[in-house]
């Protein structure tokens, strides 16, 4: 049990990889840092081989260790009345689910590693990107590895940070660090709603841990169709929403594709953006007792399917295509959920991301190979330059358009049979679906016949340099195409992908599920959606194969439909409108109420009190100081006479006395004469 | 009776005093002394957070001598958990000011750091005093050194700033000086242990009604200091304008008080008033999250939006208090450390930028990670951890504060998480305008980066950081006690009578005993042996650690197969830490 025990390493390995990057990677060689950087995923992947040969062998279906308390909270009351305290450790659960996740994430995420040598080799910032890429394994491996809602939150977190370095890789350019802002926060959007989750199953069950919340789930004290479990999932799925880009926060994936390529395919195809279908999958126990979730979930899934599948027609930038196709692919996932289905759900995780990661490194080997050039308009005739990327790519084209024999037709039919047939389906959810695989067959032949076949756009300075990839980009194509194709054959002919993940999504309600349909009616709706994914292809090389002018009629200008799709239904320009603008207009007003309201207040205040001391002082001065000076006026002036003759001068009270004396004299001398 | 107390409070005053005792021109020895001194404090300070006792109940490391005879003053010092953080915040926090103005003060070098070390003894007085007198003097003479930061060391409305933050504040302390002066003459006595039992005696010597307006005069003074909306305006201001490390201590200790005020006085002794007033304090603080964040977006000078940002971490803190229950206690108290910390941190970091551009509008700048790529990084770490990310420290606050305010009515907690999405939104808005994108101004474009001195306070800051975010324990374990004791005043009966220590508590050992049985298979519910408990946190994991790795595999296997009734599950979960 050697691995199991220490099965912390898995995360820790990348961690260690990305503190070195970030820490000392400026100082290390470039060779210095790959070996680093992508031995240690290297290393995580052989020790999650070593789990999961140990898991098999358990005689139960899940292993669990925890290294201690992170966050404790409470004790609280929970709505039922009793007690409860919240301990929240950094523990680890290993069982099937996370076992599948835990190998997708290692292994294709080494691959890409690998491929990211010869893509990024020339890149300034080399250390700095395999610090990120390191740093987003770790995170993804706490989400899929955790044992709690929280630590699943933490990891969830964390890689919407790495996604959010890594789309602003080049962050000079405002475009990508615009993308890599608007990831974050769309994603944001969606983990309040997965926090609120959290806090309303922390009240319900007093625990965050997933074991137990399950257990607590299935021993039948919630009645179906529960308040406050529907609460919970719908808030659980609105976090689900964000991180998985569907309807109607899938608007950020797009954008997204402004980081490196790679960081595309490890990140907004393969492991990042299915986390959401992880999560759901993972609260599978909850969502079984909320049909009205369970139907939401279906609904916003399908209804992605076909929106983000209608805009990626016509798109004419390689990624954004692969992008669109994406969130389209990511609808299919919550379809299979929200019926129901979740191992088919998981199961088309897993294929996806062996022929998504293929498509998007095969399309930065051709982005490579032209030098930067994205625009598929200024391809064509690639298939004799760059051969093995072309024929990889046409594997994953063939997986993903659901082609019989290729991985992504045994998940694609299974989720539209059980769409079709589970309790929770709907016919409406089945023809939705298949349209979508329609379309996907269309967009993606278009892809493959505008960039490999027909002649060459390219311009001619590009042309000269054309060169195929080298071996460290190519090997990990092939390496992909293969599990492109024989993934699939790990659920057929026996279902054993399904019965391994059974102790997971065991439910009271499956086993009750009548069975409405019969082995013929799944093989006819196979044939159906076999014809119009061929139907797809068929019209794809009608236009841009068979019919000539293909240049021409590129530089034409688009009609109405064509443009409303191009510019991708206006939802951009219509969110900016309704939320980024008012919240901006509100900040706006309520800065100028602070300085106007709030602080002239406290101004006006200052005002009355200073203009108050004012009245005062002029009270002072001319009131009551007034009275005391008029009085000393008067005084001063009254006393004015006496004061002139108050010299102090001897000589002049002389001469008064001496004047008195005269006057008294003369007085005398003239009325008393004798 | 140990002095312990007395030391921490007053060895920044003694280093003052040798400062004063320095010729102002040799400002190398000043600064040394001063950094010096308050490194000492720091020592000292984490010696008293270690040899904190978490099982004592009531105050530790008491002293108490009498002062003046009428009316009765007493020295009386004590901490508890609440005070013993907020203690190491502040010293924590004052050696990283003095070391972040090395540069960016160059005169009156001697008085500011005279100021700066009487400031720290003012803050540490007012966080261990334990006599409303002597607490009011510490509260005041606070004041004093801060508003000479502003008001010499500031920058352009520095006097402006100075007088509002001055005005403002000392309208708060006459409402509280009024409250006390009631308070004694009820009590007949000024010291709080000895009013809190009166109060909370059986013949309180106030009538509801009194209570009810002491409550709202106590509550305005601290309110004006944390400042709860819309009392705030004076913090924009008094931060702009304040020098950096005037910022660092208002936003990162000055305002806590506010917080450590309603927390000591407001609560334990009105708990009826409290209670009343709940609803629309929490109603004020979840505005306060929403508008400082909203108003903070479209700051166009960085400190300010760092400013209106406080008003919005302010206000979870109050949210977390007035939720009433440990999850919102413990986590507000620990975010308010968090915000000392981030706040501080992003004030030390704009103060950087402004030494090198001496300017502060988000608008100069732009592109400057590659410019500045050690500083740029630290910046984002700060961000990152104001915002909330998980494994930082500001998420564990925001959680706990969050789930308390949604324990305590559902949409207070909506409404903050809400707050968490526009934290992201202006927080990482402002740091693509400042160091994504392009360099565009000329002038940015010969920046230095990091020196030794920066990179050593950056460094200082973003370990604590880290380390509060991932392993909160020994923080959070230290509150147990006091916030258990608070509860207890305002919800009687209710969860205070759970929590450590109290004889009917979760960790009786009788009752560990029996649900035991239970919980053994539930790794992460560990119940603990009685004796083990003795040797603390860290020992502990590691016990159930080992114990576990013993038990694998047989124990584990069954653990998918043990039904756990959820009825019993949480009570198994009173086995804390």
């Amino acid at each position: 049990m050697a691995f199991l025990r220490h099965i912390w390493l898995i995360p820790l390995l990348p961690a260690l990889g990305a503190l070195t990057q970030l820490l000392a990677g400026r100082r290390l060689s470039n060779r210095a840092v790959s070996i680093v950087s992508v031995g240690l995923p290297g290393l995580a992947f052989l020790w999650a081989l070593g789990c999961f040969a140990e898991l098999l062998k358990l005689a139960a279906p899940t292993y669990l260790t925890n290294l201690y308390t992170w966050l404790p909270a409470g004790p609280f009351r929970l709505a039922n009345g009793s007690l409860a305290q919240l301990n929240v450790p950094v523990g680890f659960q290993l069982d099937p689910l996370s076992a599948v996740m835990l190998l997708i994430v290692t292994g294709v995420g080494f691959v890409i590693h690998v491929y990211s040598i010869g893509y990024m080799g020339h890149e300034g910032g080399y250390y700095r990107f395999f610090g990120y890429m390191n740093l987003f394994l770790f995170s993804m491996l706490i989400l899929v590895l955790a044992d709690n809602y929280l630590m699943m939150f933490a990891g969830w977190e964390g890689v919407g940070l790495c996604s959010y370095f890594l789309i602003g890789f080049y962050f000079q350019r405002k475009s990508a660090a615009d993308a890599g802002k608007k990831a974050f926060i769309v994603n944001r959007i969606g983990d309040a709603g997965f926090l609120l989750g959290v806090m309303l199953i922390t009240v319900t069950f007093g625990t965050l841990n997933f074991q137990q919340i399950t257990e607590a789930a299935r021993s039948g004290q919630f009645a179906l169709g529960n308040g406050t479990l529907t609460a919970i999932c719908v808030l659980l799925f609105v976090g689900a929403t964000g991180k998985s880009a569907q309807i109607p926060l899938y608007v950020w994936l797009p954008d997204a594709m402004e980081g490196p390529t790679p960081v595309s395919a490890l990140i907004h195809a393969a492991t990042m953006v299915t986390a959401g279908v992880y999560m759901v999958a993972r609260s599978n126990a909850l969502f079984v007792l909320a049909p009205k979730a369970m139907l939401l979930v279906a609904a916003i899934g399908a209804a992605t399917a076909l929106w983000a599948a209608s805009i990626g027609l016509v798109q004419n930038d390689i990624k954004r295509v692969l992008a669109y196709s994406t969130v389209s692919q990511l609808g299919y996932m919550f379809l299979a959920c929200g019926v129901g289905a979740f191992a088919a759900g998981i199961f088309h995780v897993m294929t996806h991301a062996f022929f998504k990661a293929l498509l998007f490194l095969g399309a930065g080997s051709v982005i490579h190979a032209l030098g930067g050039e994205q625009d598929m308009r200024k391809m064509g005739g690639l298939r004799r330059k760059i051969p093995i990327t072309f024929a990889t790519f046409v594997v994953g084209t063939l997986a993903i358009s659901g082609i019989p024999g290729f991985a992504g037709f045994f998940s694609k039919d299974e989720i539209l049979w059980q769409a079709f047939s589970s309790p929770y389906g709907h016919r409406l959810l089945w023809f939705i679906g298949w349209a979508t695989a329609g379309l996907t067959a269309f967009y993606m032949f278009r892809l493959l016949f505008m960039t490999f076949a027909g002649e060459s756009r390219v311009d001619a300075e590009v042309a000269h340099h054309l060169h195929e990839s080298p071996w460290t980009m190519l090997g990990p194509l092939v390496v992909l195409a293969v599990l492109s194709v024989v993934g699939g054959y790990i659920n057929w002919p026996t279902e054993r992908f399904g019965h391994f993940l059974e102790p997971v999504f065991e439910s009271p309600f499956r086993a009750a599920g009548v069975q409405l349909y019969g082995r013929n009616d799944e093989l006819g709706l196979m044939v159906l959606s076999v014809a119009v994914a061929l139907a797809g292809l068929g019209y794809a090389w009608l236009i841009y194969v068979k019919r000539p002018g293909l240049r021409e009629r590129l530089a034409e200008p688009p009609g109405i439909l064509h443009q409303i799709l191009l510019n991708k239904y206006y939802v951009d320009e219509l969110y900016d409108a309704l939320f980024v603008n008012r919240a901006k207009n509100l900040g706006n007003l309520l800065a100028a109420f602070d300085l106007a309201v709030v602080d002239g207040g406290v101004n006006a205040a200052g005002w009355l009190t200073r203009t108050s001391g004012d009245l005062s002082r002029f009270w002072d001065k001319w009131v009551i100081d007034g009275l005391v000076n008029v009085l000393g006026f008067g005084i001063k002036v009254l006393s004015y006479p006496v004061r002139v003759i108050q010299t102090g001068v001897v000589q002049t009270y002389a001469f008064f006395i001496a004047l008195g004396v005269a006057i008294f004299l003369g007085y005398y001398l003239v009325h008393f004469r004798p | 009776m140990s002095h312990i107390l007395t030391i921490l409070t007053f060895l920044p005053l003694v280093g003052a005093t040798v400062v004063a005792f320095i010729p102002r021109t040799a400002t190398a020895k000043i600064r040394w002394v001063a950094l010096v001194t308050s490194l000492v404090t720091l020592a000292w300070g984490i010696g008293l957070f270690l040899g904190f006792d978490l099982h004592h109940p009531g105050l530790q490391f008491v002293e108490n001598y009498p002062w003046i005879e009428s009316p009765p003053v007493a020295y009386h010092l004590g901490v508890d958990g609440l005070s013993v953080l907020l203690l190491l915040l502040t010293v924590f926090l004052a050696p990283l000011a003095i070391l972040a103005s090395w540069r960016s003060i160059g005169e009156r070098v001697k008085e500011f750091h005279l100021l700066m070390l009487a400031l720290e003894t003012g803050m540490n007085g007012v966080f261990v005093a334990q006599d409303l007198f002597l607490f009011f003097v510490f509260w005041e003479a606070m004041l004093i050194p801060m508003y000479f930061l502003i008001g010499i060391w500031g920058h352009e409305r520095r006097i402006y700033a100075a007088v509002k933050f001055i005005l403002y504040t000392m309208l708060g302390s006459a409402l509280m000086l009024v409250a006390i002066l009631y308070l004694y003459n009820a009590t007949g006595t000024l010291e709080l242990p000895a009013i809190l039992a009166q109060l909370s005696g059986p013949a309180p010597p106030i009538s509801p009604k009194g209570a009810r307006w002491l409550f709202l005069a106590f509550f305005l003074a601290f309110a004006i200091k944390v400042p709860l909306f819309p009392l705030h305006t004076w913090l924009p201001d008094a931060h702009v304008e304040a020098p950096v490390a005037g910022s660092v201590i208002l936003a990162g200790v000055l305002l806590k008080m506010g917080t450590y005020g309603i927390l000591r006085f407001c609560l334990p002794l009105f708990p009826e008033a409290s209670r009343q007033f709940a609803p629309v304090i929490s109603v004020l603080a979840v505005i306060g999250i929403l508008y400082g964040s909203l108003v903070s977006m479209v700051q166009p000078d960085l400190k300010k939006l760092v400013a209106y940002s406080s008003v919005a971490h302010l206000g979870f803190v109050v949210l977390g208090i007035f939720a009433f229950n440990p999850m919102g206690l413990e986590g507000a108290i620990y975010q308010m450390c968090n915000h000392g910390v981030s706040t501080g941190a992003l004030f030390i970091l704009v103060g950087m930028l402004y030494d090198r551009r001496h300017t502060r509008l988000i608008s100069e700048f732009g592109g400057l990670s590659s410019v500045l790529p050690v500083l740029g990084a630290f910046f984002l770490f700060v961000t990152l951890s104001s915002l909330g990310l998980p494994m930082l420290n500001g998420f564990v606050g925001e959680f706990l504060i969050i789930l308390g305010a949604f324990h305590r009515r559902a949409l207070y907690g909506a409404l903050a998480a809400t707050g968490v999405v526009l934290a992201a939104v202006y927080l990482l808005w402002m740091y693509q305008r400042v160091f994504l994108g392009e360099v565009r101004s000329e002038k940015n474009r010969a920046l230095a980066d990091c020196s030794g001195r920066e990179k050593l306070i950056l460094t200082a800051m973003a370990a604590v950081i880290l380390g509060m975010g991932v392993y909160p324990q020994p923080f959070l374990r230290r509150l147990d006690q006091s916030v258990a004791e608070v509860l207890a005043r305002v919800q009687p009966g209710e969860e205070a009578a759970l929590v450590f220590g109290s004889p009917k508590g979760w960790n009786d050992a009788s009752r560990v005993a029996t649900s035991s049985a239970t919980t053994f298979h539930a790794p992460w519910l560990l119940p603990l042996p009685g004796p083990e408990r003795e040797r603390g946190p860290l020992d502990l994991t590691r016990d159930s650690r080992r114990e576990l790795r013993d038990a694998a595999p047989a124990e584990l296997k069954g653990i998918a197969g043990v039904a756990c009734t959820p009825g019993e599950a949480p009570r198994a979960g009173m086995n804390r830490r």
